[in-house]
């Protein structure tokens, strides 16, 4: 099994049209994702890359069933393409798009029905089930499928640690990139209870970043709840005070959202943690033995 | 973006926040002709840099006459300030700020940011103001107060009278306070803004709040609705590496080691810090060129990374993913040439096509170190740079 994503997916792209949409779009329908259509307003009607486009994200679920939808609308249209995907009632929506202002994010946080809809994102590579479903823009061919559950902040050390995992044969359930931004939709707790869940997730790896107090909060939970072996990584050990380090959300400020307090709150929860991405394959190979 | 306090004086009273009668000065006679026009018995003068601490630092001076206002300008224009925010370079002072004097009764301290744990704006305030908050809230975290704003309705009357209250206000002044604060919410919520603080807030003998002091930050996700605001920015203020990468779309923060990093990717550029450091070195510069980096963004990478005098060496550290390795690679032997390597550069690629990339690399004929994984390159460079310190 997976989580969020598998081969009963049925996908649209929001910004289908665009150059990042019609890339990425390509990439995901040649790893196997069922990729139903695509939405631009103002194209409604046309065909693109084979698949229907529609010009509302309403019109593309009633016609093709989708269930799921990823974003790739620029930063100023985002925010609305999020509440557009919510309003249709699609229970997973995945927003890619990098630069959305934090209080659209306030807004679009606080108006979703999250019973009914999921957002993983602004600001990640997305989420994928190796050999079933990849919804993002993440390098398809480094992954494997097996039951090893990855949840991070950063793409390109979720790349790291996948790519060290297969290397040492070792496969992932799903990889969850939930962004980089201050507020995002799917938080570590969010994701590392459907890891828990997840009776094929048999091991988790956990990638967090200065800033913000998520990683304390999912070690907390953790600490009381999770019986899977679960190896943590930090980036920003060195990073200066005050300053924003690439993600919006990667500052710490007035003291908080130190590299060493999610250290000690993920020690003290029994996490395996690792000083450098360098390690987190061969930590986790161990812990799984 | 930072601005520089004037400017968030100017854009507060646009919502109706009371602020000290001022002139902005950047010689001493605009210096002595605002002091005059002020008509104010006491008159300050202060530095205005995107840094805190100024007081303490000898950036904040009372004067009570215009000539003297003059004088202390002389002085402070063109003087290094060094607070403890501004680390040890300190700041130019190029911009003053001459207000009149007021007479204070009470210092408040009131703040606005994003609550990220919450997803909302938060208002706090706290009855010590002129203090650091951070050390309030280590030492007396009950002396802060919030209030958490729902973005559909904004800072609702109610929430600024407890806010209010809270401070032991009372009165007509905590009636007045409550249209000053929500004042503030909507200069916040309406500028995009990431951070505003008013530290200190008074309270005058007769009985009026006044922004004193405001210091306010813009989120740059927003900045694009906001063509008046962009014109704010002051390059002096910022690092000239960072204003030259933010050209090229670059993620560039200056740091004081020796060690040049390239990496794509803002969690691996970190980690690459971090693993430099763990090697024994320390990092000249973070640098983020993105996941989807161009030949030519590589090049103006490299560019930027070489003009930094510090740089001993440089640690290349890019996992290919949408970015493949030869063209990587292919794009820094063509930057490398062009901008003649002067130290040693180590390269460390994983992805796609990596074993092409690493060809390329070795057949450039330049002085490429190729390294087997973070690690190795990290003890490489470091090495290179000169060694453990």
């Amino acid at each position: 099994m997976s989580v969020l994503v598998n081969e009963k997916t049925r996908l649209i792209v929001q910004g289908f049209t665009g150059r990042e949409g019609t890339f990425h779009a390509q990439q995901m329908i040649e790893y196997g994702t069922t990729v139903v259509g695509g939405v631009t307003p103002g194209k409604g009607g046309t065909k693109h890359l084979e698949r229907p486009v529609f010009d509302t994200v309403a019109e593309a679920v009633k016609a093709t069933g989708a269930n799921a939808s990823v974003i790739f609308v620029p930063p100023p249209y985002a925010a609305d393409a999020i509440l557009e995907a919510a309003d249709a009632e699609l229970p997973l929506v995945i927003c890619i798009t990098e630069g959305i202002p934090v209080l659209d994010m306030v807004r679009v946080s606080l108006t979703i029905d999250r019973d009914k809809t999921r957002l993983v994102g602004p600001n990640c590579p997305g989420v994928i089930s190796p050999g079933k479903c990849k919804i993002g823009i993440m390098p398809g061919r480094i992954h494997k499928p097996g039951h090893v559950g990855i949840v991070s902040r950063s793409g390109t050390l979720t790349y790291e640690a996948v790519d060290q995992l297969t290397r040492l044969g070792i496969g992932q359930s799903t990889c969850i990139g939930i962004g980089g931004d201050p507020i995002i939709g799917t938080p570590f707790l969010d994701a590392i209870k459907l890891f828990n869940d997840d009776p094929e997730t048999h091991a988790i790896i956990l990638i967090g970043e200065i800033g913000g107090n998520a990683e304390e909060v999912a070690a907390a939970w953790i600490k009381a709840n999770v019986k899977k072996p679960v190896v943590g990584f930090i980036a920003g050990q060195t990073a200066p005070p005050g300053r924003r380090m690439g993600h919006a959300g990667a500052i710490i400020s007035g003291g908080q959202g130190t590299a060493k307090d999610k250290y000690v709150a993920m020690a003290a929860a029994g996490i395996k943690t690792v000083e450098t991405p360098a390690d987190l394959g061969s930590t986790l190979a161990a812990a799984l033995k | 973006m930072k601005i520089h306090e004037y400017q968030a004086k100017a854009i507060l009273a646009r919502y109706g926040v009371t602020t000290p009668r001022s002139e902005v000065a950047f010689t001493k006679e605009e210096a002595r002709d605002g002091a005059q026009r002020l008509k104010s018995s006491v008159i300050v003068v202060k530095a205005q840099i995107h840094a805190g601490g100024r007081g303490k630092a000898g950036g904040v001076k009372l004067v009570h006459s215009p000539d003297e206002a003059a004088e202390v300008a002389t002085r402070m224009l063109g003087m290094n300030l060094v607070t403890i925010q501004t680390g040890p370079g300190g700041r130019i002072v190029k911009r003053l700020l001459i207000e009149e004097g007021l007479d204070i009764k009470r210092e408040l301290y009131l703040s606005l940011l994003v609550d990220r744990s919450v997803g909302r704006v938060v208002f706090m305030a706290s009855a010590a103001g002129g203090m650091e908050i951070e050390e309030v809230a280590k030492n007396n975290p009950d002396a802060i107060i919030k209030e958490i704003v729902h973005p559909a309705v904004g800072l609702q009357p109610y929430q600024a009278r407890k806010l209010a209250f809270g401070l032991g206000l009372t009165g007509e002044v905590a009636n007045n306070a409550a249209p000053f604060f929500q004042a503030l919410h909507r200069a916040f919520v309406d500028t995009d803004a990431s951070m505003l603080e008013i530290n200190p807030c008074v309270l005058t003998g007769d009985g009026k709040l006044v922004a004193l002091d405001a210091k306010m930050t813009f989120d740059d996700n927003g900045l694009f609705r906001h063509k008046d605001l962009r014109g704010l920015r002051d390059l002096d203020e910022e690092d000239p590496l960072e204003v030259e990468a933010s050209k090229y779309g670059l993620n560039y923060i200056k740091l004081d080691g020796s060690v040049g990093c390239m990496v794509n990717g803002a969690g691996l550029a970190m980690a690459t810090m971090d693993i430099i450091k763990y090697a024994g070195g320390s990092a000249a510069n973070f640098l983020d060129v993105g996941g989807g980096a161009s030949a030519d963004q590589v090049k103006n990478a490299f560019r930027i990374l070489m003009s930094d005098p510090a740089v001993k060496a440089v640690f290349i550290n890019i996992f290919g993913g949408i970015l493949r390795c030869d063209v990587l690679a292919t794009g820094v032997v063509a930057a490398a040439k062009e901008l003649q390597l002067k130290v040693p550069v180590v390269v460390r690629m994983e992805g796609t096509n990596v074993e092409q990339g690493q060809q390329i690399l070795r057949d450039s004929g330049l002085n490429f170190t190729i390294a087997n994984g973070m690690k190795d390159g990290a003890q490489k460079v470091v090495a290179l740079a000169g060694g453990a310190r």
